[in-house]
């Protein structure tokens, strides 16, 4: 079961969810235990495998540090629903096979705590807590491309080798 | 078909007659920046995925700089992985510590940069170069990896927003000051995903170093990357910098004062990629071409700005926050630590006394030099500042300043985020050198006007 953390806020940045004081390592578990520290210190301890964060616009501004991705991918959260997304989040994201959702309207349906179940090829998320449905528009299809190859390297190795 | 400059450089390293806000191109790449918080886990996972290899060694530069000297061990194995891969593939520019300093400060002086180039770092504030006419954008390490593997990257071709800055600034006012009234207006999304393009008279008047503390904050308004047209300042600062081989402009412009609105259109010359081949290539925008957006500033009435925590959206000018108690002064970054800022808080420094702990980090050696042989570290020390080695420190809350709990911080750095320069209930206000240096002197938010 998938649960949904929201963070009803516009701008969640990389030094809120990974600061720079973990920095100094990039191992993916280690940085897991970091995840969202300094937005939301309990985070780590509430997370279960397959959950989603949702989030304003902007979500990932700030530094290039692809560690954000990896401390959420770590804390095996499933996806991560927003408004808009920074630009080098986003790209990283991709880049790392991690599939992102830009769901505009997905704060005025989905509550913190509510079960989520999301399907990636229609594109919608369904709140099985409210009942409700989040349509959102599927990511383009290079980058699902390069999602299904297991992010950007093993793309270009597949791409070399084919 | 009109283009923008931006668009005209993407072109041109995509190998197309013209590209169009959007489109998705394969560019080749002219610069990769390397440092040491993001290149390691690049170089593993290359490693991992059996592609431990160097597109060209001449064009890759590694500087460690975040946590260099090492701040602890962790970070000294960071430092280690760089160091060996470096040695490994002989990387030509490799500045090892001694010679390292603050990536986005040391590139440029050190002659990496040239107009018309594409250069991608593993960096948010890659952004920076764009002051010298060239395309540059910060990625992750995965796109860190492909580039340094195969010298090419996919790009979404950005829309661009023309920020024309007119009038002229006044004493006490400087270019740290215009960013942030930028960012204030337009916000940390004001400019998501697309290209912030610098013109008009206020720019004119600012040297290099006013430019790329400018362009380094495009990414604070969301932007894919700052760019600024070439110009006699920039010729300048080239000449100066480049090695002999490489100053000449590919470009029957290069030399004469080009308007940043002109209109000349400068071929791009067959095969793209001119580095390490002599020279450089100018691209303008058409006077025709297509905006997303178009903002005008005012600089002639522009007060110095703080921007408050927790966003750098947070501008308001100095008379809406002065006074405000402060715990410490950072004076530094690949924002405002070149020796043009150092020499402005000197100015102010000079035979007067900080009021709260005050850290001047330059952000070079050459630059640490300067400001020695110049006298500035007299300055600093009788007013009771410390001054560092160059490196990123305290910026991201690393080491050399780091803040505790409650405490606040005027700083010259570029961005004020939650937690940005120690604890999550700290505060970061972001300032001029002059603000931060006036600041420090008060111990409380200053108008540095009056020490002028
Ligand atoms: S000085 Fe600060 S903003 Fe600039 S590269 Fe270093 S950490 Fe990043």
């Amino acid at each position: 079961m998938a649960k949904a953390h929201v963070y009803n806020r516009d701008h969640i940045n990389t030094d809120e969810i990974i600061p720079a004081r973990y920095l100094n390592t990039d191992d993916e578990q280690e940085l897991a235990r970091h995840c969202l520290e300094d937005l939301d210190e309990g985070f780590v301890d509430k997370v279960s495998e397959g959950d989603v964060i949702v989030g304003g616009e902007d979500f990932g501004c700030g530094s290039s540090r692809e560690h954000a991705v990896w401390a959420i991918r770590g804390a095996k959260v499933q996806t991560v629903i927003a408004k808009t997304f920074a630009r080098i989040f986003y790209r990283n994201a991709i880049n790392c096979g991690f599939y992102l959702i830009e769901a505009p309207e997905a704060l005025d349906h989905i509550n913190d705590g509510d079960e989520v179940e999301i399907n990636y090829e229609a594109g919608y998320v369904k709140n099985k807590t409210t009942g409700a449905e989040v349509k959102f528009k599927p990511l383009p299809d290079f980058a699902v491309e390069i999602i299904n190859d297991g992010g950007l390297l093993e793309h270009i190795v597949k791409g070399t080798t084919d | 078909m009109s283009m923008t400059i931006t668009e005209k450089i993407l072109a041109k390293a995509a190998g197309k007659e013209s590209v169009t806000a959007g489109e998705l191109v394969d560019a080749c790449i002219d610069v990769v920046m390397c440092h040491d918080v993001t290149t390691p886990p690049a170089i593993s996972m290359l490693v991992e995925k059996g592609l431990d290899k160097v597109f060209d060694k001449d064009k890759i530069v590694v500087t460690p700089d975040h946590f260099q000297p090492a701040k602890d061990v962790k970070s000294a194995e960071l430092h280690r992985r760089l160091d060996l891969w470096a040695r490994r593939h002989e990387i030509t520019h490799y500045y090892k510590v001694g010679r390292a300093g603050v990536c986005h400060a040391l590139l440029p002086e050190q002659g990496h940069i040239r107009p018309g180039e594409v250069i991608v770092g593993g960096d948010s504030h890659t952004c920076t170069y764009g002051a010298f006419a060239a395309f540059s954008t910060g990625v992750g390490s995965t796109d860190l990896a492909a580039a340094i593997a195969t010298g090419k990257l996919w790009f979404k071709i950005p829309a661009s927003v023309k920020l024309v800055l007119n009038g002229s600034l006044g004493p006490g006012v400087y270019s740290k000051d215009v960013i942030l009234a930028i960012i204030a207006r337009i916000g940390t999304d004001g400019a998501l995903y697309e290209a912030m393009e610098f013109v008009g008279p206020a720019l004119s008047e600012m040297t290099m170093e006013a430019r790329m503390t400018m362009t380094n904050m495009a990414i604070e308004a969301g932007a894919k990357n700052g760019i600024i047209a070439f110009d006699d300042t920039t010729k300048q600062y080239l000449d100066e910098h480049l090695p002999v081989s490489l100053r000449g402009a590919k470009s029957r412009r290069a030399g004469k004062a080009i308007s940043s609105t002109g209109t000349s259109e400068i071929a791009a010359p067959a095969g793209g990629g001119l580095a390490m081949t002599g020279g450089y290539t100018v691209y303008e925008s058409d006077a025709d071409a297509e905006y997303a957006k178009v903002e005008e500033f005012d600089c002639s009435a522009l007060e110095p700005m703080v921007a408050l925590p927790h966003l750098p959206s947070g501008g308001v000018p100095i008379g809406e926050c002065a006074g405000g108690q402060m715990d410490q002064a950072y004076i530094g970054s690949c924002t405002n630590g070149r020796i043009e800022d150092l020499r402005i808080a000197a100015k102010i420094l000079k035979g007067k006394e900080v009021a709260v702990r005050t850290i001047v980090v330059p952000a070079t050696p050459t630059i640490w030099k300067q400001a020695k042989d110049e006298g500035l570290f007299d300055i600093f020390y009788d007013a009771g500042c410390v001054i560092s080695a160059p490196t990123c420190g305290a910026c991201l809350g690393g080491f050399m300043g780091v803040l505790a709990e409650g405490e606040k911080c005027v700083s010259t750095t570029n961005r004020n985020f939650v937690g940005r320069m120690g604890s999550p209930k700290s505060e970061v206000y972001l300032a001029s050198p002059a603000t931060a240096a006036a600041s420090a002197v008060e111990g409380k938010l200053t108008d540095p006007r009056k020490y002028l």
